[in-house]
């Protein structure tokens, strides 16, 4: 009954909205919750379209949005233990102050 | 519509209502909740497309670990509990912008592709997912190898995570 | 040994000689004189062998001894060289080889061979004297080897020229004794006078060589051929006789003739080109005895009497010849009388009586001529071998009172030496005699006698009246060089100190003064011996003329001139000079006739100042100097400015400024506004990234899509 386009869609919207949040927002911790809003819109992706697969029996969409689970975990408590081990540093956790890669 | 149809209407409006707050409250810890609502929305749309283990997955890691984790965070990188000055960018618009193309040229490639309006098959009786699920995530002709690979990523990644966040102080 | 092959070998000691003295055995002087010496006489042994042979040859003039190779290939046919021997060159062959010979040996004595070497001599100046026990005595030439190996050369030289059979080698030998010539009159080369004269003499024969190769070259051009076998043949002559020239109306073998002339003129030293004479009396003595009695002058008009059949073919030639020989003749004598160097009398003798000759070939008196030519080679030797004497001992003198300021050749500073020198006082009168002419017992008489006859007997009147005045003016000077040198009292202490020199230098005067009486003998016209003896010289050397000419009958003029002239002139000069003392008693010191008629100033002014103006201030200073150096001197500013013009508008501008600072300005630039791009904020780098992925990503999907 729903199309397949709904959920594609959603998990569009949810990757734009994830993205604007990554982009715009100055405090390190909003940007990684940006990137984690992200990483569901694939899921998302890879679940629906393995519900609409011919093949239901093929499991790939499911085991890979597994993995995504997994490397999301990780990646957040790694960016997470850097943005601490940076505050620490640097006593800020303001994006736009931390640009010692600047010319 | 069907009522499945309106019963994801709201579950997708819920959803991205909260991915909204999430990137436009002002106070961090607001939108770490609002992080764990979106969370929610998601684990019932997976369970809307009868990845019910998936679902249940979502709901005990992401909400029960990484936003837990993500509180844990906000809390040890303030001076004090509340979060000073804007928080948006100055450009906020150029990433505005950038979104926007995002979604409408994700829309615009996905929506050439044949499959697009594809409606989704019955599921076949006594269709049990999980040891389907399972059966290919340690099958060596499957996924068994991507499994293992992924625990080892977590062990790095704990390591890492430790080593770095670890403060000589407290020795 | 046959002896064409004989023949062949003559030139050849000497010039073995010289190689071996320059290369070898340069710093031996007893080694160089006896390489020289043996060659001499191995030179003069086979001379005298083919003259021998020559004299048992009947008609010797119609089979010669004649030896010819190939050499140069000229086409079809080649230029044959060769030796030849007929009446005239063993004639003449004869009388070099034995002068060169006795000329050789006196060297030995002439350069004070055994002495010690000097105090302070100097290789290039003549030797001065060595102490010994407090006495000065004469020391060794320092270049004793090397004057050897030059006469050598010099002997190769006139050896070549005798034998050769054409005029190419004879040329040869002509070139030869002009380059020794230069060598040795400028021997003592550190001395100015020496120097310059040896100059003036290559420079002045040179003139006269270069008419003698036009001459050869229209000679080859007409006939095809240098041999004299070939030129001389009656259809070559008539050929040459009818061709005409267009050069002063001249025959081929007129023109030819006269250029030829031309060559003895210089060589010979005739009236122009006799300046170079008196100045090469510069050179030791033996040369000059060398080069002006046996070899080099008589060169010169061996040359012309060799070329006879050419010359005599056109009158007008023979006209010239004959005018500046009794010219030169005359002009010569007046200037010998005021002549006080005992060496300049007699260079000036030597034109005198070289004009004699060329004036007799003139007057196609061929065999008085030859005749002339081989006494005075004899008696021209024996007279300057004999002046050498007299200078060797009055320099013994002049070491031995120390006093370097008189000059051991002034005859005013001699007298008396008939005492201290007496072989050298006889064999200088004798050849003195010889020389003026004294009756039948000289061999000068006979010869000059002829001519004079000859001259009279074919009516050239002018000719013989200018020959007899020349005659007397010969006798008169040699008499008075005589009287001034060997009679009276000594003038001076040096001449008081004067003695006989040793035996290596009597000795050849010894045997030149036998032939310079013998000689003449062989030649005496058949009416005064009335037929008894055969004149055989005019039989032996007249074959060589087509037409053979009778021999003269008696006249009495010419005899009677001859007696006249000859005993009168010695009179004349013996009682002028008897008492003469010093240069200011002598009457005869006049300017003109001291100063040679200033003959050497006109030359200075006409020919010498302007050669040297234009080598001097023309080519060198303007045209070397200022132009060409000037077009050299531009291309130096000029490439300095163009390198600076390429430096300061290309270089500089362009290059430095607008590409090398100009892309680092450029680059700068992009540095500089780039730079900021990097800002190190991440969600910038993000936001760009993404703009970029987007503006490509559309780019290539519709760009693939379309």
């Amino acid at each position: 009954m729903v199309p397949l386009s709904w959920y594609l869609l959603l998990a569009a919207a949810l990757f734009g909205i994830g993205l604007f949040g990554v982009l715009v927002r100055r405090n390190a911790i909003a940007v990684l919750l940006g990137i984690e809003l992200m990483l569901n819109a694939v899921n998302i992706n890879l679940v629906s379209f393995w519900r609409y697969s011919d093949v239901l029996t093929s499991m790939s969409g499911q085991v890979f949005s597994i993995i995504v689970f997994a490397v999301a975990a990780a990646e957040v408590s790694v960016g997470l233990a850097l943005v601490i081990s940076v505050y620490r540093r640097r006593n800020t956790v303001i994006a736009d102050e931390l640009d010692m890669l600047k010319w | 519509m069907t009522g499945a149809q309106i019963i994801f209407l709201m579950v997708a409006a819920f959803t991205l209502l909260s991915a909204v707050m999430v990137v436009t409250t002002r106070n961090l810890v607001h939108a770490a909740l609002w992080l764990v609502s979106t969370l929610f929305g998601v684990a019932v749309v997976y369970a809307l497309l009868n990845a019910n283990f998936i679902a249940v997955v979502q709901v005990v890691v992401y909400i029960g670990a990484i936003a837990i984790l993500f509180i844990f965070a906000v809390m040890l990188t303030r001076k004090d509990m509340r979060d000073s000055g804007p928080q948006i960018n100055k450009n906020w618009w150029a990433g505005a912008l950038v979104a926007m193309l995002t979604f409408a040229g994700l829309a615009f490639l996905l929506s050439g592709w044949s499959g697009f309006s594809k409606t989704a098959a019955e599921l076949p009786a006594g269709f049990d997912s999980i040891s389907l699920l399972g059966e290919s995530l340690v099958s060596p002709e499957a996924y068994v190898l991507p499994f293992e690979v992924a625990s080892v990523l977590l062990l790095a990644a704990l390591v890492g995570a430790v080593y770095v966040a670890f403060n000589p102080s407290k020795k | 040994m046959s002896t064409e092959t004989l023949i062949w070998l003559l030139p050849l000691p000497p010039a073995l000689a010289f190689f071996l003295i320059v290369l070898f055995t340069n710093k031996s002087k007893a080694l160089s004189h006896t390489i020289a010496v043996g060659a001499a006489f191995l030179s003069w042994l086979g001379a005298m062998i083919v003259f021998i042979r020559a004299l048992g040859v009947e008609h010797l003039s119609e089979h010669p001894f004649e030896s010819a190779i190939n050499w140069l290939p000229t086409g079809e046919t080649f230029l044959k060289i060769g030796v030849l021997i007929d009446p005239l060159s063993a004639t003449v062959l004869f009388f070099v080889a034995w002068c060169v010979l006795m000329i050789f040996i006196y060297s030995v004595g002439y350069h004070n061979f055994g002495q010690p070497e000097g105090d302070h001599d100097h290789a290039g100046l003549p030797p001065h004297g060595a102490t010994v026990h407090g006495h000065t005595v004469p020391s060794v030439e320092p270049m004793y080897s090397r004057f050897f190996a030059f006469i050598g050369l010099f002997a190769f030289g006139m050896l070549t020229l005798v034998v050769s059979d054409n005029v190419l080698t004879m040329f040869v030998g002509w070139e030869i004794m002009g380059l020794c010539s230069y060598l040795l009159i400028g021997f003592w080369y550190g001395k100015e006078s020496a120097r310059n004269a040896a100059i003036k003499a290559f420079m002045t024969t040179r003139i006269g060589d270069v008419f003698m190769l036009l001459g050869i070259a229209f000679l080859y051009s007409v006939t095809g051929s240098l041999s004299f076998k070939d030129i001389f043949s009656e259809e070559v002559l008539h050929a040459l006789a009818s061709v005409p020239t267009g050069v002063f109306g001249l025959s081929a073998a007129g023109l030819i003739g006269l250029l030829l002339f031309i060559g003895t003129v210089g060589k010979s030293a005739q009236f122009p080109l006799h300046v170079w004479l008196p100045d090469a009396m510069e050179g030791p003595t033996p040369v000059s005895a060398m080069i002006h009695a046996a070899t080099m002058v008589s060169a010169g008009v061996y040359a012309v009497i060799r070329m006879f059949p050419i010359i005599s073919l056109d009158e007008k030639t023979m006209t010239v010849v004959a005018f500046i020989g009794a010219f030169t003749a005359l002009f010569a004598a007046t200037i010998a009388v005021a002549q006080n160097d005992i060496k300049r009398v007699l260079a000036y003798s030597t034109i005198s009586q070289l004009g004699f000759m060329i004036a007799a070939l003139g007057i196609h008196a061929y065999v008085a001529a030859t005749f002339h030519l081989v006494t005075h080679a004899f008696f021209k030797a024996l007279l300057f071998l004999g002046s050498g004497s007299v200078i060797h001992g009055m320099e013994h003198g002049v070491l031995h009172t120390g006093n370097h300021k008189v000059d051991p050749q002034d005859m005013f500073n001699m007298g008396g030496l008939r005492h201290k020198m007496p072989i050298t006082f006889w064999t200088f009168l004798i050849g003195g005699f010889a020389l003026s002419g004294f009756p039948l017992v000289t061999a000068g008489f006979w010869s000059k006698d002829e001519i004079l006859a000859d001259a009279w007997a074919h009516h050239h009147y002018a000719i013989f009246f200018t020959l007899a005045i020349a005659a007397f003016m010969t006798a008169f000077y040699t008499m008075r060089q005589i009287t001034l040198t060997f009679f009276g009292e000594p003038r001076t202490e040096e001449a008081k100190h004067a003695h006989e020199t040793p035996w290596t230098m009597t000795l050849p005067l010894v045997v030149l003064s036998v032939f310079a009486v013998g000689y003449g003998w062989v030649g005496m016209p058949h009416w005064i011996t009335g037929g008894l003896v055969p004149n055989w010289f005019h039989e032996f050397v007249g074959s060589m003329l087509h037409e053979h000419a009778a021999e003269l009958e008696f006249n009495i003029v010419p005899l009677g001139t001859s007696l006249l002239v000859a005993l009168g002139g010695l009179t004349a000069g013996y009682f002028a000079y008897r008492n003469v003392q010093s240069p200011a008693e002598d009457k005869l010191q006049i300017p003109v006739l001291k100063n040679k008629w200033y003959v050497d100033e006109l030359y200075n002014v006409v020919f010498i100042k302007p050669a040297v103006w234009f080598s001097e201030v023309f080519v060198s200073k303007w045209m070397d100097k200022g132009f060409i150096d000037g077009i050299l001197h531009l291309f130096g500013p000029a490439t300095g400015g163009v390198g600076s013009a390429i430096r300061n508008y290309f270089d500089l501008p362009v290059i430095n400024h607008f590409f090398g600072d100009g892309s680092a300005e450029v680059t700068w630039w992009f540095g500089r506004n780039l730079r900021p791009i990097q800002t190190g904020r991440i969600q910038q780098y993000l936001v760009l990234s993404l703009i970029v992925l987007f503006v490509v990503g559309g780019l290539l999907y519709f760009l693939l899509m379309a």
